[in-house]
């Protein structure tokens, strides 16, 4: 048998709740999400559900899983694999075992071993009996009728009974990771605080878990994780698309501005719709459209009012949306466009995870159409970035399109909630000379930024839209000269946010044999990746991740030229290796890519700059 | 904010909505018409010129934006009512017209157009119905009758054209008219009904054009035919035409019926624009020449409240009812820690 990897000395560890899509694994991974925040460690959690919304009951197809990795360092990932695996069926054992690590603990709901269940999972022995999982700890948990024992006398259904054996797995975890229940308790006291009949069975099933683990000592000694050293401040855990949401909230209340959100429905991008459409307290003026290209153009219109506005979809809406952005970039208006992106082409794999939007983002416009093009690197800052792009867009008078994707907009990470007056002030610039010296297409010298006049700004009456405008006085024209320069001005334009932007850094090595290069949601496994080698000696890598695209940061060439090579990791067939290829060629580019709709794992990231090192 | 941005200190003529660009349509074209009737409206209305918005797209109905001296958005094509959408529900203050041709509104914007008609949004929206692709010189449009030969129909339209109200009106609109483009107090008036009505207001002007299908309503719109081509509605009215009025409109078994007055005019049906059923109002859209004549002004009007003030009622609401002050209170809401 495999050494067990539990160990009362371990930092860090991969916990992952599966079972079907009934058992409530999401709701159980949420809980112990909040408790080990509480417990200070750091942590990043991802989901995995089925794709279908009902897929058959007790078949691999339809298993839901919960992964979450916590520390008492920095956690960037939800982990490669497994340390503890819980499995309410044999179905979920079944879709899980490969990411169990050897020596891995498996708590399993032995009651639902049952021949009916086993055989819906396609097993045709009882894996908990045939010695087919002896490279791992298996750890038999009566689940389902210690909870019908514990719940016995609340005078429930049967069904209702089983629905809280979720608790009871918490339970058992809770004890492993020396979790306090009172925590847990209180999260359930909010939670069913109207519903007091299930609030008191599922503290029932949570104790009867907890007591299991702790009488019948099948962990040995609990394990206590200690709190990561993060910066002082209120925490929460957010996923993505929260965040991206409540970074627009942000934006308008900073900027004095309200919010326009103009979307249509699209996974994984709708969270962001549906957040914002429960924020009618906080004044965001939502329209769910009829189609994609509504929802952009309904922005156009909104932004060209005045207000923060804002489009969010995913790849084939982008696609939809294309015409409309160009529209956008020739009216030189504020529009912010949200790519939550998925696996394309087409439908692709609508519920998993690329980076392969790059291109459409950067190029995916006819005619010359530059834009500024953002990535978030994380659940939590996607508020920073989305912040960020709203800032871009309104100081700059330019569409701007901040890309996420499917891993960063459901996975979570804790989040410190920042204080006031510590995001970047957001100053639109304005005209300030009277009304009669204004022109549509004037521009502020620095930064060719035209100004931003709305309906309601008397005296200031301009048309904006498709066709080519004259330089300053915005009238129509086919001056090719003037098509020209403004085709310039444009560009230039861009080119210019540059100079705001903060100047990329580097992790690791200042200069050295290998610079690994990284963007977007890669940031998790490559920075794991990168300081684990770093920790083990490897003194010559270094590791520079880019959150803006377009304009890339000024000082990129010299960081570059400061590396013997330059390894680019990301999740599309070597989007941005392309990019940079184009905008500084006197580099040389490696790849490294992955194009399976799912995230990195640190252990690929690690063998690759192990390769490249020794090649 | 409604008392606020009508109480327009300032008298505005016809002048102050003309900008300093040259109309560059071809001699003749019905849209000189449009223009000069709606920058008459325009003067009448209670709006500060600040407050006043024109959207177009693409076809020469939209170059209309730039001739109008107010806020503009000329667009890309098909999409002017999804730009209005936004602006209208971003700024509610707003006195939003959308400019669209046949082609540009129904085919291409035919989605948005019904969505707008279905929402209630308060949109003013012209049609200019030519019945053909004019910039794109000469395409058969939703509207092309069968049978007409264009430049993608040599052999004549086999298509069933669309009838404009017909599918405002199916699609739940509150207001329908139509014009012709050649009656100008009737134009004018229909443009400040629909000002004044709250919700999505369309309003077809059959438009001529002198290229690609010059003539095309002549029998409605002529000056020897109009009278008997052209019943021109008028709420709590008898529904009567021809030169001396002599003929009326009457239910005859399941359908409407034109012909002359018979024993006074007690069978003559009186117009109800503001009845929700949209039976009547269908049936009144759908009269072509030669059994019916081609109904005018305003063929329905019914109060509903419009989308964008159901919207930011809820805001209201919403904001009311809430603990958070800021997005701070937000924020920190909920499960949070300290470290």
């Amino acid at each position: 048998m495999a050494e067990k990897v539990l160990t009362p000395e371990m930092r860090k560890a991969v916990v992952r709740f599966s079972g079907d899509s009934g058992d409530g694994m999401q709701l159980t991974g949420d809980m112990f999400s909040q408790t080990s925040g509480w417990a200070g460690n750091d942590l990043t959690t991802t989901p995995d559900f089925p794709a279908e919304i009902r897929a058959p009951q007790g078949s691999v197809g339809g298993v839901s899983s919960f992964q979450i990795q916590i520390g008492g360092t920095e956690i960037y990932t939800p982990g490669d694999q497994v340390d503890v695996l819980v499995v309410m069926n044999p179905a979920a054992l079944k879709a899980n075992i490969g990411i169990l690590k050897a020596g891995g603990t498996i708590i399993a709901d032995s009651d639902s071993f049952s021949p009916r269940n086993l055989k819906k999972a396609d097993y045709e022995s009882n894996p908990l009996e045939d010695g087919s999982l002896s490279d791992y700890h298996v750890i038999e948990a009566p689940a389902t009728s210690l909870t019908k024992e514990a719940l016995k006398d609340l005078g429930l259904e049967n069904a209702a009974m089983i629905r809280s054996k979720n608790m009871f797995a918490l339970g058992v975890v809770s004890f492993l990771f020396s979790r306090p229940l009172k925590n847990t308790i209180n999260l359930l006291e909010r939670k069913f605080s109207k519903k007091p009949l299930l609030l008191e069975a599922n503290k029932l099933a949570l104790n009867a878990g907890f007591s299991f683990a702790e009488s019948t000592e099948v962990f040995g000694a609990s394990i206590v994780i200690p709190p990561a050293k993060l910066p002082k401040g209120t925490y929460r855990n957010i996923d993505g698309n929260t965040a991206a949401a409540w970074g627009l909230l942000a934006a308008a209340e900073n900027s004095g501005r309200k919010l326009s959100l103009c979307s249509y429905p699209i996974t994984p991008a709708s969270e962001i719709l549906h957040e914002l459409s429960a924020r009618k307290d906080l004044g965001a003026i939502v329209f769910q459209a009829e189609d994609e290209i509504a929802a952009v153009c309904a922005a156009i219109g909104a932004a060209f009012s005045g207000n923060l506005s804002v489009t969010t979809t995913s790849g084939p809406g982008a696609s939809l949306k294309s015409e409309a952005m160009g529209l956008a970039v020739i009216s030189e208006i504020p529009l912010l466009l949200i790519n939550v992106q998925r696996a394309g082409p087409s439908t692709g794999l609508p519920t998993k995870t690329e980076q392969s939007d790059l291109n459409q983002a950067l190029y995916g416009r006819h005619g010359e159409a530059p834009l500024v093009v953002i990535a978030a690197s994380s659940p939590d800052d996607c508020f920073f970035y989305s912040y960020e792009a709203s800032r871009i867009a309104m100081e700059h008078s330019t569409p701007v399109v901040m890309l996420s994707d499917s891993y960063l907009a459901s996975g979570t990470s804790p989040w410190r909630i920042p204080e006031v007056g510590e995001l970047p002030e957001i100053t639109i610039p304005n005209f300030v000379k009277p009304a009669e010296e204004w022109q549509a297409y004037l521009r502020d010298p620095q930064y060719l930024n035209r100004f931003w006049k709305s309906p309601g700004d008397a005296g200031f009456e301009h048309r904006i839209g498709g066709l080519e405008k004259k330089e300053n006085t915005g009238n129509l024209t086919y001056d090719p000269e003037n098509h020209e320069k403004m085709t310039k001005i444009r560009e230039e334009k861009i080119a210019r946010i540059a100079k705001k932007l903060p100047q990329q850094t580097v992790v690791g090595a200042q200069e050295g044999k290998l610079l690994i290069v990284g963007w977007g949601s890669s940031h998790g496994a490559i920075s794991t990746a990168v300081s684990e080698l770093l920790e083990s000696g490897e003194e010559s890598i270094g590791f520079t991740h880019f959150n803006y695209i377009n304009p890339l940061p000024s000082n990129t060439g010299e960081i570059f030229s400061k590396f013997d090579e330059i390894l680019v990791c990301e999740l599309n067939n070597g989007q941005f290796a392309n990019y940079l290829r184009t905008k500084l060629p006197q580099f040389t580019y490696k790849q490294f890519n992955k194009i399976k709709g799912q995230p990195f794992f640190t252990s690929e990231i690690k063998a690759e700059i192990i390769n490249t090192l020794t090649r | 904010m409604e008392t606020d941005v009508k109480n327009r200190a300032e008298k505005l003529t016809r002048k102050d909505f003309v900008s300093d660009q040259a109309v560059r349509w071809c001699p003749g074209c019905g849209d000189f018409m449009i223009l000069a009737n709606m920058q008459k409206a325009f003067a009448q209305m209670d709006h500060k010129k600040e407050h006043f918005l024109s959207v177009s797209g693409i076809g020469c109905s939209s170059r209309i934006t730039y001739y109008l001296d107010t806020y503009g958005i000329h667009s890309i094509h098909g999409r002017a009512i999804a730009v209005a959408t936004g602006a209208k529900l971003a700024k509610p203050e707003l006195n939003v017209w959308v400019f669209t041709g046949d082609g540009d509104c129904m085919a291409i914007g035919g989605n948005h157009f019904i969505h707008a008609c279905r929402r209630n949004v308060d949109l003013n929206i012209i049609v200019f119905n030519n019945r053909i692709y004019g910039m794109t010189k000469g395409q058969s449009s939703p509207t092309t009758p069968t049978g007409l030969k264009t430049k993608t129909a040599p052999e004549g339209s086999y298509e069933t054209p669309f009838n404009i109200g017909e599918v405002a009106i199916g699609a739940g609109a509150t207001f329908f008219a139509r014009v012709p483009d050649n009656n100008h107090a009737l134009m004018e008036d229909v443009m400040m009904q629909a000002y004044h009505h709250k919700g999505t207001s369309v309003i077809e002007v059959l438009q001529n054009c002198v290229i690609f299908t010059d003539g095309i309503h002549e029998q409605i719109t002529g000056k020897d035919t109009k009278d008997d081509s052209q019943v021109v509605l008028e709420h709590g009215k008898p529904m009567i035409f021809g030169k001396e009025k002599e003929k009326g409109l009457r239910v005859n078994g399941f359908r409407l019926e034109a012909g002359r007055i018979k024993n006074g005019s007690d069978d003559v049906l009186v117009h109800d624009a503001g009845e929700h059923d949209s039976l009547m109002h269908l049936a009144l859209a759908k009269m072509q020449l030669p059994h019916h004549p081609v109904a005018m002004g305003v063929i329905r009007k019914t109060e509903s409240e419009s989308y964008e003030k159901s919207v930011h009622n809820a805001i209201e609401r919403e904001k009311k009812r809430t603990s958070f002050k800021s997005t701070s209170d937000l924020f920190r809401s909920g499960n949070t820690w300290e470290i």
